[in-house]
Parts: C-alpha cells; structure tokens; sequence
C-alpha cells in the first residue's frame, strides 16, 4: 500500500534559495511524516515564509528536491494548483479568505463544482460547504450559514473555515502560515481545535509560528529555522517547552552565532 | 414582530431592491408632477431607447469595478468603435448586400472594442501601470485616433435602415404597446438587447467562475493568487470584456443616430459611473450587484427628462440629480448589503461614531477604540 511504502508526506532535500544575492534558504532538509504535526518555529526573517511558499508552488527554489508522497515535484510545472492536486493545502494568517464573499464561495474558490460552460453548481456548493461547516469542524456559530460573509466570522473562525476546507479538498499536508497571529487567547484556542482535528482525521500538518508557545501543545516534532537553516530539530518527547523555549531564546539573542 | 423581521430580512437579500425602489418611487412622483407626460407610453419609449447605450456601458462597468479596477477609456470605445463601424459598413456595403455588410462591421467593431480593451488588461495585469492612469491614457489616446481616421468629420449611415441588422439592434416593435393616439409607438429592441446581456452578465458574475474570480480580485488579489486564481489572465480577460462591451454600446448607438460622431460618447463617462455606484457596486470591490445597475442607469437615465418635464425651471436638473444620486448612495451604504436590520441600528448612533464599523474604528484614536 501507499502509505507503507511511503511513511513521508513530504521530503525537502538540499533545498537552496537565493533571491539575487541573498541567501535566503541554505541547504534545508526536512521530512514530515504522514499523520505527523510539525511545528516550524523561527523568529522574523528567519525564512519560514520562503520554504512554505516553495512548498506550496508559489515560489521555485534554486535547487534542491521536493518530493510529495514519494512522488518527485517538477519544478518546472509546480504552481499552486498542482501544489492542491499533489494534496498540499495551505491556511494563510490572513489571506485564505475573501471577506466580502459567502462563506461557500469562499470553500469552493479555484476549483468550482462546475456545470457545463463553467458555470457554478451553487446548490452542490452549498450543500457540501453546510456539511462541512457541521461535520468537519464541528462549526456551530449562532447565525452563521453558508450564505454568511467571511466578515462575520471571528478570527478564529475564519482559521477554521481555512482548516476545513483544506480537510474537504483531502489534503494530504495541511500548510498553517502563522494562523493564531492577532487572535485573542479564546480564539487561539479554537484554531488548536482545529489542528488537534488534522491530527485525529490521519493528516499531516506544518504548523509555523515565531512563538513556540502556540505549537507545543500540538506539535509531534519542533524544527526550529535561523537565518535560512535548520538548526534544531527537536521531537516533543525529549524536550519541555522550557528547553525549547530556550534553545530559541539563545538564537534569538544570538548566543549561538554560526557565522562568526 | 418575527414575522415581520423575518419579513424584512427576506426583503434585504433581495439583490438591487434599494435601487428599484428608489426608481419606483422617483417614476410616481413624476407622474404625480407631470400627469402629461408620465402618463402616456411615449416617454417610457424614449427612455427605452436613450438609455440601453449607458446600460450597456454600466453593465460592463460593473464588472470592472467589482474587480477593484475602474475603466475611463469606454467613451473613447464608443466613438472608436463607431468609427470602425461606419467605416466598415460604408465600404463593405458597396459591393456586398447590406445586412451582411452591417454584421461584418459590426463584427470588426467588436474586434476593435476588445482590441482596446486587451491594450488596456496588459498595461494593467503585466505591466502594472493603475488601471485609473491606463485607462485615462487610453481614452485619450484613441479619441485621437478616432478624430484623426475620421478627419474631424460626422459620417452618415444613409442605407443602414434597410438591413437586417439594423432592425434587430435597433429597430422598433410595433403592435405591442396599445396606442389610441396618432403616430405608431414601438418598443426601441436595443433596450430588449440591454436587458438580455444584463441577464447573461447576472449570471455570468453570480454563477460563473469568471465572475467569481472577478469577485475575489477585487476582495483581494492576494487571497485570489493563493486559492489558485490566475490574477493576471483574469484582469486582462476583464478588459478585453469591457472594451467589447463598450464596442457593442457604440454600434447601437452610431445605428440609433444613424450617424457617427467623432465625439460620441463624450459625457457618458460620469452618468454611467454613478449609474453603477447607484446600484450598490463597491468603489473599493469585490461586490458588484448587476440589478443595481439596471435600475441605477435607469434613474440617471430618467432623471434629466422627468425634471424638465415637471415644469419646473431646466436649472434644477443637476441639483435634483445630486440629490437622487446621493440619497440612493446613502441608502446603499446604510443597508449594507442585504441587511436591513443594519439601518435601524445605524440611525440610533446618528452622528456618533460606532464601533462595529472597521471603519470608524481605525479612525478613532485607540483610547476610544474599546
């Protein structure tokens, strides 16, 4: 079976970046297993979004490999849509979301349940979109409908949609960019729901973030990221959120310089 | 009282409702103030005929304005376009028979149309120039190129009444308004054309993908890229729309007159902008309601003939088109879109700023902000 064969969701090896003359991502080796939460932590600058971005086809790395489920990406013809396609799905901070649409436009965007001529099957859309909103992510906000804007949604509301739709579309590998950043604890809390789901539904999940805080709960593995390289790779058995919290801190004020 | 809120509820989600009764209503006050005129078929005729053009135009419009982008180069379509058209037929029409001579100008036309409207999507998809400084250049730009093909001059379609496509695009139906006076009165089949494409553009931005990635572009690119949206494709898709549109506009409208002017169009620009914003379409994008528009470029259409017709002095007309226009805004931007609980709820802090608007928030300096 596939998933024996293959105990990766995803395998980074070599991966260099360089936008002109910065290097932005040196030599990044990375695996995530397949029903495995990965926090990838690292301070401001450190290169969390370039990796997401190349993991999810938005950018192309300077070289390197990508493999998705054991299957080599090709560069050349990787972009978002094959990114969605391979099963890799991503929850942006604050662009997963159009705020002025409904909430199951907002569901089925890129790839419509189509009818012929590209016109829009609204009563398939609606209805799965209903069921996901009930099911998946257990959505019982009071006056919310599928036909609601994104606007009335709280924060972490919002991450939820994001997170049940990646669910729906099956995605092998959740993508969280900074999900719980300018949320209030009470919303934290529900996108830690929210993740906690991935991991019961048999998923894999990155979840990134500067604070360390927010992903110990969930996370299997910390990977820690410092001025484009991975300098730690910590599972949560062996380590408590002090000794983690540490680590980071002794990188952050640059206790740790590796480029002396 | 549940009745009644679900009542209004069900009123609010109805798309351009606002809009259709401000219509409405500014129709019963001129048959109230002009009996004469309001009462008989023949100014309703005209207005048919007067206002499928800006229709046609706004339409359009609407889509590139819910999509965060704004076109000004239409009205140079719309002579552009007539130019092409009149240039066409009169050629083409001495050698082959007219009606097919007509389609193939009008065809050439339309062409002309999305050619500027292509010009248009590259400058701004590609080469990122604002859609507000591309669009003004163009429509410089090619009214210069129409006076200059057309030496300065009006053309004249004479024979273009005797074919086919003339009568499909513009002729008049006769037989179905009931008429006890003299002279025959005929539905103008323009207006019948506007309100097709408008039928077809509802569905087109409701319940097509293009109308959906029209939607979330003017959300937020951003947002649109990342959920796999090919932003750029899209936009340049939405100019060439719009020019073809603004193509066809000027073609029923350099039949209807049967001459073409080199300066046709000039003076749209602002009446169809505000038809649109009348309907509810967002200045910042993102929402576009097709319905409004169709009512908004009726009450602009309406507006300048009704007030004449009341009698009253021909130096009132802008002021009552400021006031109309204003008061339907208005009354879009209370009711949001599709909640008229919003409006009562907005009158009790009348005047005073209110924090469950994103807006009033980030202006209010942070110690009033909670």
């Amino acid at each position: 079976m596939r998933e024996e064969s293959v105990p990766y969701a995803l395998r980074m090896i070599n991966i260099e970046k360089y936008f002109g003359p910065v290097h932005a991502l040196s030599n990044i080796n990375l695996e995530v297993g397949r029903n495995e939460i990965v926090g990838l932590i690292g301070d401001n600058g450190a290169g969390k979004s370039t990796l997401v971005k190349i993991l999810t086809g938005v950018y192309r790395p300077t070289s390197g490999d990508l493999y998705i489920a054991g299957r080599k990406v090709d560069w050349r013809t990787y972009n978002v849509q094959r990114a969605h396609e391979y099963g890799i799905e991503t929850v942006y901070q604050d662009k997963s979301l159009g705020e002025k649409q409904a909430l199951w436009r907002n569901f089925f965007i890129g790839r419509q349940i189509t009818r012929r001529f590209g016109f829009i099957n609204v009563k398939e859309e609606k209805r799965i979109a209903q069921e996901v909103m009930l099911s998946t992510i257990g959505f019982r906000g009071k006056g919310i409908t599928v036909d609601s804007t994104v606007s009335k949604l709280s924060g972490g509301e919002r991450q939820g949609v994001a997170i049940g739709r990646a669910m729906y579309f099956e995605a092998e590998l959740i993508v969280l960019d900074e999900p719980t950043v300018a949320l209030s604890l009470k919303e934290v809390r529900k996108v830690i729901n929210f993740v906690h789901r991935i991991k019961e539904g048999g998923k894999a999940c990155i979840y990134i973030s500067h604070a360390i805080q927010d992903v110990y709960e969930v996370a299997d593995r910390f990977v820690v990221l410092d001025r484009g390289e991975i300098v730690g790779d910590l599972r949560k058995e062996n380590v408590s959120l002090k000794d983690v919290d540490e680590f980071l801190l002794s990188y952050a004020h640059g206790l740790k310089d590796r480029r002396e | 009282m549940k009745k009644l809120r679900s009542f209004i509820r069900f009123l609010g989600k109805i798309e351009g409702l606002p809009v259709a009764v401000v219509f409405v209503l500014l129709i019963v006050v001129f048959i109230i103030t002009a009996p004469d005129v309001f009462l008989k078929w023949r100014i309703y005729m005209s207005f048919l005929q007067t206002v499928a053009p800006p229709l046609i135009l706004g339409l359009g419009l609407t889509f590139v304005i819910t999509a965060g982008e704004i076109d000004l180069s239409f009205p140079a379509v719309v002579a552009f376009s007539g130019y092409v058209f009149t240039w066409a037929f009169r050629t083409f029409s001495e050698g082959i028979d007219g009606s097919l001579a007509a389609l193939l100008a009008l065809g050439l036309a339309l062409l002309a149309g999305g050619m500027v409207g292509y010009i248009n999507g590259i400058l701004v998809a590609r080469v990122g120039v604002p859609s507000i400084m591309a669009t003004l250049a163009a429509q410089f730009f090619w009214y210069g190129v129409t006076v200059l093909l057309a030496g300065g001059l009006q053309a004249a379609l004479k024979t273009i009444e005797e074919n086919a496509v003339h009568q499909i695009l513009t002729g008049r139906i006769y037989g179905i308004i009931p008429n006890p006076e003299r002279g025959r009165i005929g539905i103008p089949t323009q207006a019948l054309w506007a309100l097709a494409l408008a039928v077809f553009l509802w569905f087109i931005l409701n319940r097509h993908k293009f109308g959906e990635a029209v939607m979330f572009i003017g959300d937020n690119p951003n947002v649109a890229r990342v959920m796999g949206i090919n932003v750029e494709a899209t936009r340049i898709q939405l100019f060439t729309m719009m020019g073809v549109i603004a193509a066809f506009a000027g073609v029923i409208l350099t039949m209807e007159m049967r001459v073409f002017y080199p300066t046709q169009g000039q003076g749209m620009l602002l009446p169809v902008m505000a038809a649109v914003f009348i309907g509810g379409t967002s200045i910042a994008g993102g929402v576009g309601s097709i319905v409004g528009t169709f009512f908004g470029s009726y009450i602009i259409g309406s507006l300048e003939a009704g007030v004449v017709a009341t009698g009253i002095s021909g130096f009132w007309v802008q002021l009552v088109q400021g006031v109309v226009m204003g008061a339907s805004v208005v009354l879009n931007t209370v009711l949001g879109r599709g909640d008229l609980m919003v409006l009562s709820e907005r009158l009790r802090h009348w005047g005073v700023p209110m924090r469950s608007s994103g807006f009033t928030q980030e202006a209010l300096p942070p110690e009033h902000g909670d």
